[in-house]
């Protein structure tokens, strides 16, 4: 109940943020960091709650984000029908990849490689051939209006992204009182012990990566409606697998806001570095490591067990 | 009940289980004994789906299930223990106990109120919010019959429940294992505490590298002088003979 009073919380104070004025470079910034807090959700919910850790979410955000743009421009669809295929795109491709790894009982490292090598294979495919536009990539022609899922000032996707992020809030809060949530959470502590109280694990993951893979997606397809370009990089490359596991690990895996606060943590540090350092290239990237060091070594339970913990000590001292 | 046909299943060269055919009659308490290394565990293991055996079929409630995963005969009612617990160690009690009552109950009240009725019942009622890592060896034994009564099982698998609990626990948990016969359910129980084995059983297997030497009742199984001899080694006999007279 507290969970989803602050879900309501942190929704309705962000919707009302742009009546204060913010200027488009905030609406910007936050924007992207919710994105990155709905897609860490993403990571979160197979990654966090079911312990498989995915190095390719890219995969399924690139998927999403070529099969809005293809439908558009090589099919002449609207905004709106590629969305629908993209989240199609997405399930599908977390269900060819799921069912092989989970299948074969792939684990740990290895199903992470799989989902990295997927990836690649991706990019690379993406790189080589004519519908995706190669290596030059697609365009999106600009051309503003609510039919076609393109907006004149910053706030729409503001507020879609928005809209997103607090779903996918209380899609991690529904999780953690579902069966399907409760199973995953066995599965990630104790296989052997989920498989004997019948637990179905194959099922389970399979799902649980369709979820993702969809969910993923349709963040992939937004992203392609806000900047009207993609190409193989972009889509494909390591730094949204990076990033979203990232915002997980430091805001803290298997909790309703770590990704949140991960997002909201990781998108301050770097803004503050490029302020301060300039627009070195990969600056953000060795910046993300150092911070992962940090994090793992002192820090396990991420900002959330920080913040927990820190909140239920504050409240000891204040009752003694 | 459980009917096992000429089960065989060897590691390499090692053969842990030999032409084992044996049937669990329904509604009764069955124990499996046997020296270190018989094949106890494994048994268990290939009549819950975990192994696959080699050669010969496992039966359940008149139904083929050999080659089956664990998972659909646990859901047809035939669920095991750990010997090794394997408690989800970083969840609570209470969601320890959720995981095996969601199999039957897919709301998340009506599964909470199951856990809460088995924890009731193997007295757990008071560590429901506890950390399932923080237990001490009963309470994690305990924990593990919890899970596994929650899926609401026909036959129960209890493999070794009682080892590395002290006597006044051992005291504790036999009454509730004796009410959960009375109330229908079919017990198949692992046990080295022939104290035990004595008191809740009512039909005993005897195993020794794989193989089956003999059945009957426990006080049978007791004065057998060549299973004693054979079989359980001299220490195990002269425990047997004490439990006996401080009984008698
Ligand atoms: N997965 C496995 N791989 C190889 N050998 C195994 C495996 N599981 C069991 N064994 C061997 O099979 C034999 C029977 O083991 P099992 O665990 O069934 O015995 P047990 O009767 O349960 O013994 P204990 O009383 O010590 O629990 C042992 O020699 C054991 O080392
Ligand atoms: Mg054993």
């Amino acid at each position: 109940m507290r969970t989803l009073a602050a879900i309501a919380v942190f929704g309705f104070a962000m919707a009302v943020l742009p009546a204060f004025g913010p200027t488009d470079f905030m609406l910007s910034f936050l924007t992207l960091m919710l994105l990155f807090a709905y897609l860490g959700q993403g990571w979160n919910i197979l990654g966090g709650y079911g312990g498989q850790f995915s190095f390719g979410n890219t995969v399924f955000f690139g998927a999403g984000l070529y099969v809005t743009v293809i439908t558009q421009v090589q099919f002449g669809l609207g905004p709106w029908a590629g969305l629908a295929a993209a989240l199609l795109a997405g399930a599908a491709v977390a269900f060819a990849i799921g069912w092989l790894s989970f299948r074969y009982g792939l684990r740990g490292s290895y199903f992470a490689l799989i989902t990295l090598a997927f990836a690649e294979v991706f990019r690379i495919v993406a790189n080589s051939i004519a519908i995706t536009g190669a290596g030059a990539g697609l365009q999106v022609p600009l051309d503003p209006s609510p039919a076609n899922l393109q907006f004149v000032g910053r706030e729409g996707f503001y507020w879609i992204i928005l809209a997103l992020t607090v779903g996918s809030l209380l899609l991690a809060w529904q999780l953690e009182r579902s069966r399907f949530g409760v199973y995953l959470i066995a599965i990630r502590d104790d296989e052997d012990a989920a498989r004997a109280l019948g637990v179905d694990i194959f099922r389970t993951k399979l799902r649980a990566i369709v979820l993702v893979g969809a969910m993923t997606a349709l963040g992939g397809a937004f992203y392609g409606q806000m900047f009207l370009y993609v190409d193989p990089h972009i889509a494909f490359g390591v730094s949204v697998s990076v990033e979203v596991l990232l915002v997980s690990i430091v805001g803290g895996m298997g909790t309703v806001f770590g990704p949140l606060l991960g997002a909201a943590a990781l998108h301050t540090l770097s803004e503050v570095a490029r302020e301060t350092m300039g627009d070195t290239p990969g600056l953000n990237l060795a910046l993300y490591g150092a911070l992962l060091v940090v994090m793992v070594m002192f820090l396990p339970k991420g900002l959330f067990g920080l913040a927990s913990f820190s909140a239920r000590r504050l409240l000891k001292g204040w009752r003694s | 009940m459980l009917e096992l046909r000429s089960l065989s299943k060897s590691f390499g060269g090692l053969l842990a289980t030999a032409d084992v055919s044996l049937a669990v009659p329904e509604g009764r308490i069955v124990s499996l004994i046997g020296p270190n290394g018989a094949g106890k565990t494994t048994l268990f293991a290939i009549a819950s789906g975990f192994l696959t055996p080699d050669s010969g079929s496992i039966h359940f409630l008149g139904q083929d299930v050999t080659g089956l995963p664990p998972h659909e005969i646990c859901r047809l009612g035939l669920v095991r223990t750990f010997q090794v617990v394997k408690p989800f160690a970083e969840q609570s009690v209470r969601e320890n106990i959720l995981v095996g009552a969601h199999l039957r109950r897919a709301g998340h009240r009506d599964a909470a109120e199951k856990a809460d009725e088995v924890a009731e019942l193997v007295g757990m009622t008071g560590r429901m919010d506890d950390l399932a890592g923080s237990l001490t060896i009963a309470g994690r034994k305990r924990l593990e019959l919890a899970k596994a009564l929650a899926t609401e099982p026909k036959l129960l698998l209890l493999d070794e429940v009682m080892a590395g609990l002290n006597p006044t626990e051992i005291e504790e948990i036999i009454p509730v294992i004796h009410r959960l016969r009375d109330s229908g359910l079919t017990i198949m129980l692992i046990e080295h505490v022939m104290q035990a084995v004595m008191k809740l059983s009512e039909y005993t297997w005897v195993l020794n590298q794989g193989r089956l030497i003999a059945e009957g009742s426990p006080q049978q199984i007791a004065r057998d002088p060549a299973v004693i001899e054979a079989y359980l080694g001299h220490g195990l006999a002269a425990r047997i003979e004490a439990e006996n007279r401080a009984n008698a």
